[in-house]
């Protein structure tokens, strides 16, 4: 499938092994509902945990790359959330190092 | 009319566009794949069918957004082709940022697989001229993430420039915005809706509350 291929960037190549990791981490903008959260509080609710406030659930991606400058690995990573892995009209994102 | 359907891995709703299209024009539509970069030459209208492309992998439509067909449907498009994209279609649409917003999770957490009515607001369009305005019909819907999600300010040019096309009668089974259940682009060439319309297009399978869209698209490209 083409989208992986799409956001693939230059610098990595097939099969060469990575030591940087990006973690991107994508959350529903507070603006938008978050059923699954609302959920979850209320079971959590449910099992008996006091002092529970608003849950928000979202997503967490480990992506590898091959790049050894952390600042350029980061704006790569914030280029492939902008363009595929987070939808920015619903959500947000935050890339770090790891 | 020369209408080409696109089929992505996972897509299951093809097959009944066809029918509904070939019913409505005689035409037997053209099944195009996803790794497909053109269309055929004259085509008219592209589909976008309901289905689980690529297994709904990340968002709803968010892989069939970057596939290598959907570069030549944006440039259809944008020379003012007619675009329509129906269930997972239209969760394509926006996330290929041909229409605006997003379709979220249903309200209710639940897969909704039920009929609903819809109200049409416009019946100006290619695809809805056989209906009036006003008009209330049945359709049947089959999504988990149906809900009509944009800011504020797009949900307000898109009420004020009237680009909503469908909306749902009736109690709003998913918790869409305003109950919308369709819209248009600005140049009301570009048609998403959640409920799917090609189910209702057989006297003898549900009815056919839902042929007049195909009706409609058969007749303004009649001509062409």
């Amino acid at each position: 499938m083409a989208a992986p291929a799409a956001v693939r960037p230059d610098f990595l190549k097939r099969g060469e092994r990575s030591d940087m990791k990006l973690r991107v981490t994508v959350f529903p903008k507070a603006c938008v509902l978050d059923p699954q959260g609302k959920a979850i509080e209320r079971a959590l609710g449910g099992l008996g945990f006091s002092g529970v406030g608003e849950v928000r659930t979202g997503k967490v991606m480990i992506v590898e790359t091959a790049e050894t400058d952390a600042a350029r690995a980061k704006a790569a990573g914030e280029e492939m959330a902008r363009k595929l892995l987070a939808n920015t009209v619903i959500e947000s994102f935050t890339v770090e190092i790891v | 009319m020369k209408a080409s359907i696109v089929v992505f891995p996972g897509t299951n709703r093809e097959r009944d566009i066809a029918i509904a299209l070939q019913r409505a024009t005689g035409r037997r539509p053209d099944m195009l794949w996803h790794r497909d970069t053109e269309l055929p030459a004259g085509t008219d209208l592209v589909v976008l069918p309901g289905g689980f492309s690529y297994g709904d992998y990340l968002r709803c439509g968010a892989m069939a957004a970057q596939s290598p067909i959907m570069a030549a449907i944006r440039a259809h498009a944008e020379r003012g082709g007619h675009v329509l994209g129906v269930c997972n279609g239209f969760q394509m649409l926006t996330e290929a940022g041909l229409l605006p917003g997003a379709l979220l999770r249903n309200a209710s957490l639940r897969f909704l697989a039920m009929s609903c009515r819809m109200k049409v607001e416009r019946a100006d369009t290619a695809f809805t001229h056989h209906f009036q305005r006003g008009q209330v019909f049945s359709a049947t819907m089959a999504h988990g993430d149906g809900n009509y999600f944009c800011d504020a300010e797009t949900l307000a040019r898109l009420e004020g420039e009237n680009l909503v096309a469908l909306r749902y009668e009736g109690e709003n089974p998913n918790g869409s915005l305003n109950a919308i259940a369709g819209i248009l682009s600005p140049n009301l060439r570009v048609l998403g809706l959640m409920p799917h319309p090609e189910n209702c297009v057989d006297p003898l399978v549900g009815g056919t509350d839902g042929l007049p869209m195909f009706t409609s698209l058969a007749e303004s490209f009649a001509a062409a």
